[in-house]
């Protein structure tokens, strides 16, 4: 199972520039024609847009420390956002990203399952804290088959 | 669903926002969110490898089901109004399938100077599955 003294790790830091262009596209990904997302000359990034930064390469810090998970099972089963203060196109955001927890569950059909909490603090380019997210990624004891 | 100004004094506790239905998944939904977000996992766009390991088709981002809830939850509520939104994905999308959004508000209360909902929130399929459950908490304009 998940080795507990990964809680600490820090796993990188990513710097996100918020660009219009890209939130009216997620804004269409998500059936979304509201026109602040249109218009707007500095739109309100939608709530879950941060998640596209989890795709960017983090070039500066190399990869990400491993965590020991069999990412075979692993399943993204939570996910969080706490919005501190609005980030619109033009700011940049700087995310610092830990595991912040780690425990296990027995599964409903059986099997323990390892929950490991990843939390990243969002910072923008005044140095205020404006987001805060946090994964649960759900280590099963057998091949993943549900989940996203 | 259509656009609301939802304010402070237009809900109470056990109120249910208007439900809004998304019908019949398709792939493109799914390319598109792919494109968008950077997440080119090919179980969300490649039929044959998602076949290769006993699923019947591609299935959609759980992040896709939970961007469309949040879009709900913007035009309910307004854009810029959430302060937490959680959600627990349960089971997959598929092409074909209808979802159907809800939200319910739990509580009504003050924090600091900001008026505030909590909601209990779920995306269901055709088949009355619990694709994604949730909970927000949202601060409102007030009419004072």
């Amino acid at each position: 199972m998940v080795d507990k003294s990964i809680v600490g790790t820090v796993m990188g830091t990513t710097v996100f520039p918020i660009e219009r262009g890209k939130i009216r596209e997620f804004a269409t990904a998500i059936l979304d024609d509201n026109p602040h997302y249109q218009e707007e000359a500095a739109p309100i990034i939608p709530p879950t847009f941060s998640m596209t930064q989890a795709f960017w390469p983090r070039k500066t810090d190399g990869p990400p420390p491993n965590l020991g998970l069999n990412y075979a099972r692993v399943l993204h089963g939570e996910q969080e956002f706490e919005y501190l203060a609005p980030i619109r196109a033009g700011d940049t955001i700087t995310g610092t990203t830990r595991v912040t927890d780690v425990y296990e569950k027995e599964g409903k059909r059986g099997g323990t399952m390892a929950f490991v909490v990843i939390e990243t603090d969002w910072r923008n380019q005044d140095d205020q804290a404006v987001l805060v997210t946090r994964q649960v990624l759900l280590e099963t004891s057998k091949p993943a088959t549900e989940g996203s | 669903m259509d656009r609301h100004e939802t304010h402070f004094e237009d809900v109470e506790e056990g109120d249910a926002a208007p439900e809004w239905k998304v019908e019949d998944l398709n792939r493109t939904m799914f390319v598109r969110y792919a494109g968008a977000s950077g997440d080119f996992n090919p179980m969300h766009h490649d039929d044959a490898i998602a076949q290769k390991v006993g699923y019947p088709s591609v299935f959609g981002h759980g992040m896709f089901t939970a961007g469309t809830l949040s879009h709900y939850l913007t035009d309910w509520l307004g854009v810029g109004n959430l302060r937490k939104y959680a959600v627990r994905f349960r089971t997959q999308i598929f092409p074909g399938d209808t979802l159907t959004y809800g939200a319910t508000v739990t509580r009504k209360f003050k924090e600091g100077d900001e008026s505030r909902i909590d909601c209990e929130l779920s995306v269901v399929n055709q088949k009355g599955d619990v694709v994604v459950a949730g909970t927000c908490t949202a601060a409102l304009p007030t009419r004072g």
